[in-house]
């Protein structure tokens, strides 16, 4: 049962530019043509009028929080909450515990999203055992086992000498490295963004500069070392002009942003509820402005959702207690089709390449364009469908999102995994 | 008509109406003479809870709380929370929930983390008294200070007020200023660069300020001082010595304001750290009438939120 027929559906492929009402046949798992009115033999059939056809969205940064940490996340859940959100690849963060700083822990999620995942996982291998930040991690060998890049999130490479060896190694074996940009030093008991809604607040503030420091030191070593060099959910607007900076000098360099950081603003912060509580925390309206000016001028070069469960009992303390993180998946399609598509900020094609070709093209991954011969992944959504975003329906084990009751317009329909159809929305 | 203060209780001063405080300090202003007559009580609170919850040490707030109780006839029931549960790893939320079990009218609470009483306001329906969280308000504090300010002052308008030393990890200064702004007063903040973020000038258009105390206090009709909140700061802004020569109120500076000026202190103080011996026993210092004036405020405010 890998033979599927969508039918009707606006097919958007920015590989190639398509953007036509035709039928996408997969076979055997992988697309095997495009066009008007496909074979009329006994297929199954799924019909997509009215939405938006397009590869299989890829979000390049989520914790599954497998190994080690299952009451939040598993990858069995992680990998349903993505097919709800529209996702057919996700790429899962190494801070888990253990940390996923060897093969063996590579191959123990590559063979468990084998078993239980119904979307694509490819893991991110740690930079230094353990995230420590004192010796590089097994980074070879977790290449062999399946890693595409390598990442300290949420424990960033203090050390830059290590920070370039990094870099060396990982030109050598052709993958990335992504960085959290912070200096631990000036972010230090940090929990909301530096500013004037952290001085009312009376919460102790993250500055914009503990990002944008770590991202200048970043770029240059990327020159230095000419790897390849990804800043992870990039919030300032500072890092915005660094990132436009360096990919103008030609550097192999990019960045993704998240749909909170374009969203919402640290104004948010003023019911002190921890859902909005992450890593970088939520900026102003002038970084806002210039993420989405990146995002539509071609800076950005992929959305990525930074989903990061959390159980209930974490996010349920005093502010100052809880846990860095949110849930995202679900609503990414939601966010980035009301506040950047229909706001005029981008076009649907260009919201597509942020989801498809952009992560893709980061991380060489074959996947994120509808040609012949590639995976059967495929992303259906409607562009004006309002909806409710409800929390407590989330197929995550966490529940701690700021977009619960969040109104959208446009969202997920339909979800294909090498012509498995593996999430349907509701009644439709 | 039940107000937002009777439904939510005392959060902060930021989100209170002007005309919600001028009520609270016309009732407090009543209840004042009542503490020369230590026997006097009303029955307004007759079978009223209130549980004082202390999530950090305290002793005049407490207390001037349990007596406001009291003197309303309410029955007061005070838990220092490191001795308790608390201390067990039992969370927030199951404190309250437990708290809240045994059905108190209200809850009177001080925290060391910023927002904790707004927190929990969100899952209680008990109103909840902010006693005090963290480094964000204290707004019992500062309708108390208003309260001796106006036993001194014809009003709150116009007067020019200096709040200095540690202003970024003081809660008593974010509701004084909130509460001074509403009613036009002119205030200048001022301590050490560090302890003194540029960003509190966003907080109201009547902020101003400086890093020279001299300046600060210049035809000052109130000068308030800050405790150095050692256990706040996460890095010494300077030496004790320092930050004394610096930034601790002497008589020299006492002479630079008006000469009527209020000299006020939240307590504890620290004699030779923040002001020296001679300005905290002098004439201008109305410290005691401070802690007096916390009972009459307390009255009116529970009174308020429950009668």
């Amino acid at each position: 049962m890998k033979d599927l027929l969508i039918t009707g559906g606006r097919v958007i492929d920015p590989s190639s530019g398509l953007d036509v009402e035709q039928d996408v046949l997969i076979r055997d798992g992988r697309i095997e043509a495009i066009g008007p009115e496909l074979p009329n033999e006994p297929i199954r059939r799924l019909d997509a009028r009215g939405c938006v056809v397009a590869p299989g969205f890829i979000d390049m940064h989520v914790h599954l929080r497998e190994p080690g940490i299952e009451h939040a996340e598993t990858i069995e859940s992680g990998a349903r909450a993505a097919a709800a959100g529209g996702f057919t690849t996700i790429c899962c963060m190494p801070n888990t515990l253990p940390v996923n700083d060897s093969a063996t822990v590579t191959s123990y999620i590559v063979q468990r999203a084998r078993e239980v995942a119904i979307v694509n996982v490819f893991p991110i291998g740690a930079i230094t055992k353990g995230s420590l930040g004192e010796e590089l991690a097994a980074i070879g060998s977790m290449r062999e086992a399946g890693i595409v890049a390598i990442s300290d999130d949420g424990r960033p490479v203090m050390n830059a000498r290590i920070m370039r060896r990094a870099m060396e190694l990982a030109r050598a074996l052709d993958i990335p490295v992504i960085d959290h940009c912070e200096d631990l030093n000036l972010s230090s008991g940090g929990d909301m963004n530096e500013g004037a809604e952290s001085v009312r607040l009376g919460l102790r503030g993250i500055p914009s500069a503990s990002e944008e420091v770590m991202v200048a030191r970043d770029l240059l070593l990327a020159e230095v070392t000419g790897a390849r060099f990804h800043v992870a959910h990039l919030s300032t607007a500072h890092s915005v002009g660094m990132v436009a900076f360096a990919k103008a000098r030609s550097l192999d360099v990019s960045c993704e942003v998240t749909p909170h950081h374009f969203a919402i603003t640290d104004r948010k912060l003023a019911t002190y509820d921890s859902n909005y509580k992450m890593k970088p925390p939520l900026r102003t309206q002038a970084d806002i402005d210039a993420v989405i000016e990146g995002i539509a001028t071609g800076v950005v070069d992929a959305i990525a959702t930074d989903h990061a469960p959390h159980a209930g009992s974490e996010k349920m303390q005093e502010f100052e207690r809880c846990p860095f993180g949110i849930t995202g998946l679900e609503t990414a399609i939601g966010l980035s089709l009301t506040e950047l598509v229909h706001k005029g900020r981008i076009s649907v094609t260009r919201m597509v390449e942020l989801f498809t070709t952009g992560p893709a093209g980061v991380l060489k991954l074959d996947r994120g364009a509808l040609k012949g011969g590639a995976p059967g992944d495929v992303t259906i959504f409607d562009l004006e469908r309002e909806w409710t975003y409800d929390a407590q329906q989330s197929l995550s084990k966490s529940r701690n999102s700021p977009f619960d009751g969040y109104r959208f317009r446009g969202g997920p329909i339909a979800t294909v995994v090498a012509g498995e159809i593996v999430w349907q929305r509701e009644g439709g | 008509m039940t107000t937002a203060l009777q439904t939510a209780g005392l959060l902060d001063i930021e989100s209170l109406d002007r005309s919600e405080i001028e009520s609270i300090l016309e009732r407090a202003h009543f209840f004042q003479p009542i503490q020369k007559e230590s026997f006097r009580r009303f029955d307004t609170l007759r079978g009223k809870m209130i549980v004082n919850l202390f999530y950090e040490a305290s002793t005049r707030t407490r207390v001037s709380f349990e007596i406001a109780a009291r003197r309303l006839g309410a029955d007061a029931v005070s838990i220092a929370a490191q001795a308790s549960s608390v201390s067990k790893g039992e969370s927030l939320v199951d404190t309250l929930n437990t708290l809240a079990a045994m059905r108190p009218n209200a809850i009177v609470m001080r925290h060391s983390a910023s927002g904790a009483p707004h927190f929990l306001a969100r899952y209680l329906a008990i109103p909840i008294i902010n006693a005090g969280d963290g480094t964000h308000e204290h707004p019992t504090q500062a309708l108390l200070d208003a309260l001796t300010i106006l036993g001194r002052r014809p009003k709150l308008e116009g007067l020019r007020v200096a709040i200095i030393g540690d202003i970024a990890h003081s809660r008593v200064a974010r509701s004084n200023i909130h509460l001074l702004a509403k009613f036009d007063a002119e205030i200048v903040l001022c301590g050490p660069p560090s302890l003194l973020p540029r960003e509190l000038a966003a907080l109201s258009p009547r902020v101003h300020l400086s890093y020279d105390i001299n300046e600060a206090v210049r035809g000052a009709d109130v000068i308030m001082m800050l405790r150095v909140q050692l256990e706040r700061q996460h890095e010494a802004p300077m030496s004790a010595g320092e930050y004394f020569r610096f930034y601790g109120l002497r008589p020299e500076h006492v002479a630079r304001a008006k000469p009527d000026v209020i000299v006020m202190h939240p307590g504890p103080i620290n004699r030779g750290r923040e002001l020296s011996s001679e300005v905290a026993d002098s004439q201008s210092s109305v410290i005691l009438n401070q802690v007096e004036n916390g009972i009459a405020v307390r009255m009116a405010v529970l009174e308020r939120i429950l009668a």
